[in-house]
């Protein structure tokens, strides 16, 4: 049984997240698309919080919202001017987009709700603590992810001096 | 009223539906690009909430996440470094006017 | 034996300069002169068996390219009294004509010709190839020289190749003769399948016993060929056995070479070269190739008479033919090219009568003794020819009149040239005409008579040109220009050689050195041997024929007078086709561009383009259009495909969704 408190927060997080991401895909201000999408990077990270995982709501906030938005928004200034409304939307594409999403969410609210076994569970569990997030993470062995996690970050570094190359000025 | 795992399933269905919508609608290839982080990010919902409703004792899903972060950062600058090479020739962002090598 | 070395080794070396050249010519004749002396009297056992059997004998022979054990070319050097002769009579010439060049290559005021080294190379190239085709040991080396010579003589006969005409006769040269080399050719080939060799010693000749590379012409060996061919599964095809036909396919290689009848075309226009290279290998040494190739083979032809029958026809068709257009041409050059056609085909006609049964078989003689009197003279007159054109600038001897005072060298040498060809007694052309005549006489009346024609209308037009160029009135020269006059001694110094050559060429016992299968005829030789064996018959008759028509030509042409002109009126038909040497060329031309072009190629061009092309085009105008058409699925736009895929996604799961329910 939840606390009043817990479903008052849920339900702030719920209708942040829904009203958010619709609203960062249908604005036509796209500055205003990158900030409905960090509202809504940041009400993943509540619901992570919520669910008792810190360190990576810690890690959402810090690279997502941190990281890629200030990035979105480098790139937005540098390619448009504020205030520039896009272009309507073609209305075929319109319907389009709308009938191939509406679709799928009827398609897979459907079979979630109406054949979903795992509707009784409820959220057990301890926060991870920080010894054993990074144990898992450098360990070798069985169910650990020092492999994984070498790779990352010998993409890290590719894709950083990718970026390099290609934003940088070609040289004439 | 207990708070099952589809309580925070649909939400994170709409996002991704949100990001769908985005993705086939935008010409912007900014916005695009914002559409598919919400797309990752309603995976990522997914993951966790999975991890912690069905497997509370194991740690995959956290991990799985985490690492999506990571590969969603890298993608999103090397994505970001493209487009701006591209506005930087073409003085345009938008997918319907870089037709230059199409056909 | 190691100066074949010598002899053939120099000439791939491009001589840079006239002297060189020059000088590098007058070894090789020497060597040649050596060679052939001690080939004709040394009495080495390897040329000649005590019986006084003159021999074939291979010098060396070196395989060149080995294909299989069967099949393997060889390069080398074959020594017999053909070979000696053609040696010694093509480096004479070759040797003049160099000399000569060093004059004619130049202008009044000394000045050389632009391109002079490069005709240098080109004449020395051209010797090494003739040398080569005569002391070939296998017919496939015979070929690849005979390919040579013709490429080199198209090189010469295209010198001046920034003059139109000189370009298409070249061309027109060297697709005759290429034409007629296919025959060749295929003639080879089918030879060589049949007997599965090249050698001509074992075509026509079987090994001396004791000797390694010696062997003597014989006709069994000829006849072991013959029966080769009869045993083979088809011993007749279209109407002759197959060696008749090989033989006649060789024959036509030699017909393009030596300018006989349907293949002439080239030989008239081959005069756009300079004119030293006229002397050189349109009158002395390629177009005596066809010659020398039948007389090569003559022991396999002897097999065939079909074969022979064929070249006496053909031989003396063109023989009459060369001799009637003769008369009517104004540019001397060309008069000399149509008796030079009509004189290749008195030696063809000559071995097309040869029989071993008649004297020896003394048409085979006559021909080469024709052969060598020819090429001296005709050199001759081609030299001086040579030296008139280099006077005069002109070529067209209304514009020559009356030079014998201003050119007293030429016009002697002239003088005894045109003596020489017009068979007078003692000049060379005497003997082995006599000869040649004494040959179709025995082989047939009815040829006799028509050579003895031929004879005197070389007389005729002999002296008619003769008379034109140095007698009549002189014309006037021009103001600026100086009179015309005798030329250096470098070119002056060939001519009169050749003239003493062409004197005396005629006592040379020609029967003693040179028979078909090497025996000789005479008994005992001394210097009179030739007039001492004359048949005087036949001689008187050829005599007689050629002071009348010597006479005819005085009359007519001594003075300028009207005679010409009225015998022109009434036989007016006559001469228009000989002006225009019964319009052969246009009979080619009309072939070629209306028969050739008009009903074969253009069919073939229509279908190629319509039909080839156009379903080439119908395919990709196809291909083209499809893509078109299907372009918009290759959009590009991944939002699109994203639609696409996420619609199909969907269906697939709710078909699996109902499924399931």
């Amino acid at each position: 049984m939840e606390s009043v408190g817990s479903i008052i927060v849920y339900v702030i997080i719920a209708l942040t997240i829904v009203i958010c991401s619709v609203l960062a895909v249908t604005t036509r201000k796209i500055l205003r698309a990158a900030t409905y999408l960090l509202f809504t990077l940041f009400a993943t990270a509540a619901i992570y919080f919520k669910l008792n995982y810190e360190f990576l709501g810690a890690v959402q906030i810090a690279v997502y919202a941190g990281g890629i938005v200030v990035l979105f928004v480098f790139s937005i200034l540098l390619t448009s001017h504020p205030g520039d409304n896009s272009a309507a939307l073609a209305s075929k594409k319109k319907v389009l987009g709308l009938v191939g999403s509406l679709l799928l969410l009827a398609v897979a609210g459907y079979s979630l709700i109406s054949r979903c076994q795992w509707a009784t569970a409820t959220a057990t569990g301890e926060n991870p603590d920080m010894n054993l997030i990074g144990e898992t993470l450098l360990g070798s062995g069985h169910g650990q992810y020092l492999l994984p996690f070498e790779a990352i970050s010998v993409l890290l570094l590719a894709c950083i001096i990718g970026g390099v190359v290609v934003a940088r000025k070609s040289d004439k | 009223m207990e708070l099952t795992i589809l309580w925070y399933l649909i939400p994170s269905l709409i996002m991704f539906c949100c990001g769908v919508y985005g993705f086939i609608t935008r010409k912007n290839m900014i916005a695009i690009l914002i559409s598919l982080e919400l797309m990752i990010n309603a995976v990522d919902i997914n993951f966790v909430v999975f991890n912690r409703f069905l497997f509370p004792g194991e740690l995959e899903g956290m991990f799985f996440t985490l690492f999506a972060i990571a590969l969603a950062a890298a993608e999103t600058a090397l994505a970001i470094a493209i487009i701006i090479n591209i506005f930087r020739i073409a003085q345009k962002v938008d997918v319907d006017d870089v037709t230059k090598m199409k056909y | 034996m190691f100066l074949f070395l010598g002899l053939c080794g120099h000439k791939m070396k491009h001589s840079v300069a006239g002297i060189l050249g020059t000088l590098g010519m007058g070894v090789t004749m020497t060597l040649a002169y050596i060679t052939a002396f001690t080939y004709f009297f040394s009495g080495n056992p390897e040329f000649i068996t005590a019986e006084g059997t003159r021999l074939q004998s291979v010098l060396f022979n070196w395989e060149w390219l080995a294909f299989t054990d069967k099949l393997s070319i060889h390069l080398g050097f074959l020594l017999d009294p053909i070979s000696a002769l053609l040696l010694v009579v093509i480096t004479t010439i070759s040797f003049m004509v160099h000399l000569y060049s060093n004059g004619y290559m130049r202008d009044h005021h000394g000045v050389w010709e632009t391109g002079f080294q490069r005709f240098y190379a080109f004449l020395s190239l051209f010797s090494f190839s003739m040398l080569g085709l005569v002391v070939a040991t296998n017919i496939f080396q015979m070929y690849i020289f005979w390919e040579l010579v013709g490429a080199s003589s198209y090189l010469l006969i295209g010198f001046y190749y920034t003059k139109p005409s000189a370009v298409s006769a070249s061309k027109k040269a060297f697709i005759v003769t290429r034409f007629a080399d296919l025959g060749f050719l295929i003639g080879i080939l089918i030879l060589s399948y049949y007997t599965g060799t090249f050698d001509f010693a074992n075509f026509t000749s079987t090994g001396v016993e004791g000797m390694t590379n010696a062997y003597q012409i014989s006709s069994a060996t000829a006849q072991s060929v013959l029966k080769t061919f009869a045993e083979n599964p088809v011993p007749v095809f279209m109407g002759g056995s197959v060696l008749t036909w090989a033989l006649v396919l060789i024959f036509m290689g030699g017909m393009g070479k030596s300018a006989m009848m349907p293949l002439h075309i080239w030989l008239p226009d081959a005069m756009e070269g300079p004119t030293p290279v006229s002397a050189l290998i349109h009158a002395a040494t390629m177009v005596v190739a066809g010659v020398y190739l039948v007389a090569r083979l003559f022991p396999l032809y002897l097999m065939e008479e079909t074969a022979l029958d064929i070249i006496t026809v053909v031989g003396a068709l063109t023989a009459f033919y060369a001799a009637m257009v003769a008369c009517c041409q104004v540019d001397i050059k060309r008069v000399l090219a149509f008796s030079t056609i009509s004189q290749i085909a008195f030696m063809m006609v000559s071995l097309g009568v040869a029989r071993p049964e008649f004297h020896h078989a003394v048409g085979y003689m006559a021909s080469m003794f024709h052969l060598f009197t020819h090429a001296m003279f005709k050199a001759l007159l081609f030299l001086c020819a040579g030296a008139l054109i280099h006077a005069i600038g002109s070529n067209d001897y209304t514009a020559m009149h009356g030079l014998r005072k201003h050119m007293p060298i030429t016009h002697i040498t002239f003088l005894v040239g045109c003596l020489a060809i017009a068979g007078i007694i003692p000049f060379a052309g005497f003997f082995s005409k006599d000869e040649i005549l004494t040959a179709v006489f025995g082989h047939s009346t009815f040829w006799y008579i028509w050579m003895s024609a031929v004879a005197g209308l070389t007389a005729f037009y002999m002296f008619r040109l003769y008379y034109l160029i140095f007698w009549w009135k002189e014309h006037k020269v021009p103001e600026g220009h100086h009179a015309p006059h005798d030329q250096p001694w470098t070119m002056t110094l060939p001519l009169v050689i050749l003239a003493l050559i062409s004197c005396v060429a005629g006592f040379v016992p020609m029967g003693n050195l040179v028979t078909w299968n090497g025996q000789p005829m005479f008994e005992s030789v001394n210097f009179f041997t030739n007039i001492s064996e004359l048949n005087w018959s036949v001689a008187a008759v050829s005599l007689a024929v050629a002071i009348v028509a010597i006479v005819i030509a005085t009359v007519m042409y001594r003075k300028e007078n009207p005679l010409p002109a009225k015998m022109k009126n009434l036989f007016p038909r006559l001469w228009t086709w000989c002006f225009h040497r019964f319009y052969w060329d246009e009979l080619y031309q009309f072939i070629t561009h209306k028969i050739i072009f008009g009903l074969v190629s253009k069919p073939i061009a229509w279908f190629d383009r319509h039909i080839i092309d156009g379903s080439m085009d119908g395919m990709a105008w196809v291909t083209n259009r499809v893509s078109y058409a299907i372009r918009g699925l290759q959009s590009g736009s991944i939002q699109f495909y994203v639609w696409i895929y996420l619609v199909g996604a969907l269906l697939l799961g709710g078909i699996t969704a109902i499924c399931l329910i």
